[in-house]
């Protein structure tokens, strides 16, 4: 009987995981730890299972995510700082058999882009919007973001977000979720394998809505910045489960059109 | 074929241009004195007409940011503004500029700053020419001095557009946005198929076939070096701009001792001012410019060698008047002329002018 060797093992039927084709074979610029690279994975998992490769344009924001075109391999648009769903409106107006998605962090959705996000799901655009809300600017090194828990530290509000002085953490999640020109609302989060699994399940309806034409599909997904909230990235996920999943509970809050009543 | 001639205001009539040279998209905001062009394109609907995508934005940012998005895909896109709205479309201006996509902007200026007037002016010469919008870039711009120039500047506007992938500014000002003249209609021409488009923007995002690697637009490099590489590229083809499109016209310069150099509506209410003049036998002559960018640097300076002096009139505070002055090199006296703030100079005003600041000066 002949030994087994590496060579017998490789094979399709033992394969449990790949990267998918749509991601490319560029390294990515995250901090270990950091959640923007599994939602890459996902919407690229996404995007190869639907075989909408060749379909699909992609609008990526100012901040971490900046460089996303490096990492999938689509045709992509770099928007202006929030204004990545007026690019995405253009888009699927001029050609609304494609299918078009915005990646967005919590500055550029929730602070810079407050009316470009708002007005774009108001008028119902079918486009997908991927927000991903780490209650921080990572970028630019960790200032208060719209999206920090109060009490909590950032460089620009080091002692702790003061609700009284700074005003407090937006919902936009929530927000949207009551227009009419929204079809669906979810939020998830990346840190557990049972997370990811719910989240690409999101995101892969997300991506399905757009050929029902009811509006817009909206996925939050909470994510860490270990970087940004000076924690090891063990730490990061405790205290995202800890802090930002209590202000903003995983689930979803609006499916076919109708806000689901808790 | 029998002409087609219709009484339009200048608004309406860029609109209808727009239509007709096959644009696939117009995003706006109303704002005085040029809501009209809005306006009239939803009585059109051009989606029915042609296809073209109309849609009233929720801001002057979100509009030219749309107007990104529609050029990214290799679309002809426009918008339109005025002075306060195109100062909030500068951000997207710069992004447009660097990522060097094509489209087209009508300014019908008004008077500034700030929230200023309605009336017409022609301050915004500065922002236009200058850049506007942060780093090292230029718009081509257009002053049509008609309404039938405002229709044309939208054919000519898109070609130079997309022969050098660059935003194109189409300023105008409340005067020629208002006015009704007789323009001469166009044909109506196809829009592009995608075909068509993928073949002439192999750069565009419309979905990446297996055929082609993926396409990004982005004006983003972090590596100073290669930014630096890029700003060189543009500047060369802003040298390659200014060489082969300067446009100007010259209107009794052949024998005129005295030139006034206008653009726009100062340039019409300057013929008066020429006919003044010359019935007092002073030999004026008008140099108006075309385009604004590329200035017609060169052609100033040859005729400085053969007049006597420059008046320079603008509805503005002095803008054009230091191009000019550059132009010439001070080999003869050039003094500027204007009323401002909406305020219209009558061609009596800019004749007195010329006499006491240049002939008599």
């Amino acid at each position: 009987m002949s030994e087994i060797t590496l060579q017998d093992i490789i094979k399709e039927e033992n394969l449990v995981y790949k990267k998918s084709k749509v991601m490319t074979n560029n390294t990515l610029s995250y901090c270990p730890g950091c959640g923007h690279g599994t939602a890459h994975r996902l919407i690229a998992e996404v995007i190869e299972e639907l075989g909408i490769q060749s379909e699909t344009i992609g609008v990526c924001p100012v901040g971490c995510s900046v460089l996303m075109y490096n990492f999938l391999d689509i045709d992509m648009q770099q928007a202006a700082h929030g204004r990545a769903p007026a690019l995405a409106t253009a888009i699927k107006r001029i050609m609304p058999e494609k299918y078009v998605f915005t990646y967005q962090g919590d500055g550029d959705l929730a602070a810079i882009g407050t009316a470009e996000t708002i007005h774009a799901c108001n008028r119902g655009e079918n486009i997908t919007i991927i927000f991903i809300n780490n209650g921080i600017y990572g970028m630019t090194g960790g200032q208060m973001a719209p999206t920090t828990l109060p009490g909590m530290p950032a460089s620009t509000c080091p002692f702790g977000r003061n609700v009284e002085l700074m005003g407090n953490p937006l919902k936009m999640t929530e927000l949207v979720a009551n227009l009419a020109g929204v079809y669906s609302v979810t939020r998830q989060s990346v840190h557990t394998p049972r997370n990811v699994r719910r989240a690409k399940k999101a995101l892969l309806q997300a991506f399905e809505n757009q050929k029902l034409k009811r509006g817009v599909s909206f996925v939050e997904i909470v994510s860490n910045c270990n970087s940004g909230w000076k924690l090891t990235p063990r730490k990061a996920n405790e205290w995202m489960e800890e802090n930002m999943f209590p202000f903003y509970p995983l689930g979803d809050i609006k499916v076919d059109g109708q806000l689901v009543t808790k | 074929m029998e002409k087609e001639l219709r009484l339009m205001k200048g608004n309406e009539a860029i609109a209808e241009a727009a239509i007709r040279a096959g644009a696939d998209a117009y995003f706006g905001y109303p704002i005085t004195p040029q809501s009209e062009v809005i306006e009239y394109l939803m009585t059109q609907e051009p989606h029915k007409r042609t296809g073209m995508v109309v849609l009233q934005a929720e801001s002057e940012v979100a509009a030219i940011n749309m107007v990104y998005g529609a050029a990214a895909c290799g679309r002809m896109a426009m918008t339109s503004s005025s002075s306060p709205g195109i100062s909030l479309k500068q951000e997207g201006l710069s992004y447009i500029a660097g990522a060097e996509l094509p489209c087209l902007v009508l300014n019908v200026v008004r008077g500034g700053p700030g929230l200023g007037t309605i009336q017409p002016a022609q301050s915004d010469y500065f922002q236009s020419t200058k850049g506007g919008g942060h780093g090292d870039y230029r718009l081509i711009v257009i002053a049509p001095a008609s309404v039938q120039e405002m229709y044309d500047s939208v054919e000519l506007g898109f070609d130079l557009a997309f022969k050098y992938l660059n935003p194109v500014m189409v300023l105008a000002d409340g005067i020629i946005g208002q006015m009704m003249e007789k323009v001469e209609l166009g044909e109506q021409k196809q829009r592009r198929a995608p075909e068509a488009i993928a073949k002439q923007c192999p750069w565009a995002t419309v979905g990446k076939p297996t055929t082609r690697e993926r396409n990004i637009i982005t004006s983003l490099d972090l590596v100073a070096a290669n930014q630096e590489k890029f700003n060189i590229k543009l500047q060369n083809k802003y040298h390659e701009i200014q060489e082969k499109e300067v446009r100007y016209e010259m209107i009794n310069c052949d024998d005129a001792e005295y030139i006034i150099v206008a653009y726009g509506s100062s340039a019409r209410l300057s013929m008066k001012a020429m006919d003044i003049l010359r019935a007092k036998g002073i030999k004026v002559g008008i140099f108006r410019l075309i385009t604004l960018f590329p200035f017609p640097s060169k052609q100033l300076f040859d005729l400085a060698d053969k007049v006597k002096g420059f008046l320079a009139v603008e509805m503005s505070a002095g803008q054009m008047i230091e191009d000019v002055q550059l132009a010439i090199q001070f080999k003869k006296p050039a003094k500027h002329f204007g009323r401002f703030g909406g305020v219209i100079p009558s061609p009596e005003e800019i004749a007195n002018a010329m006499e006491q600041k240049i002939i008599g000066g």
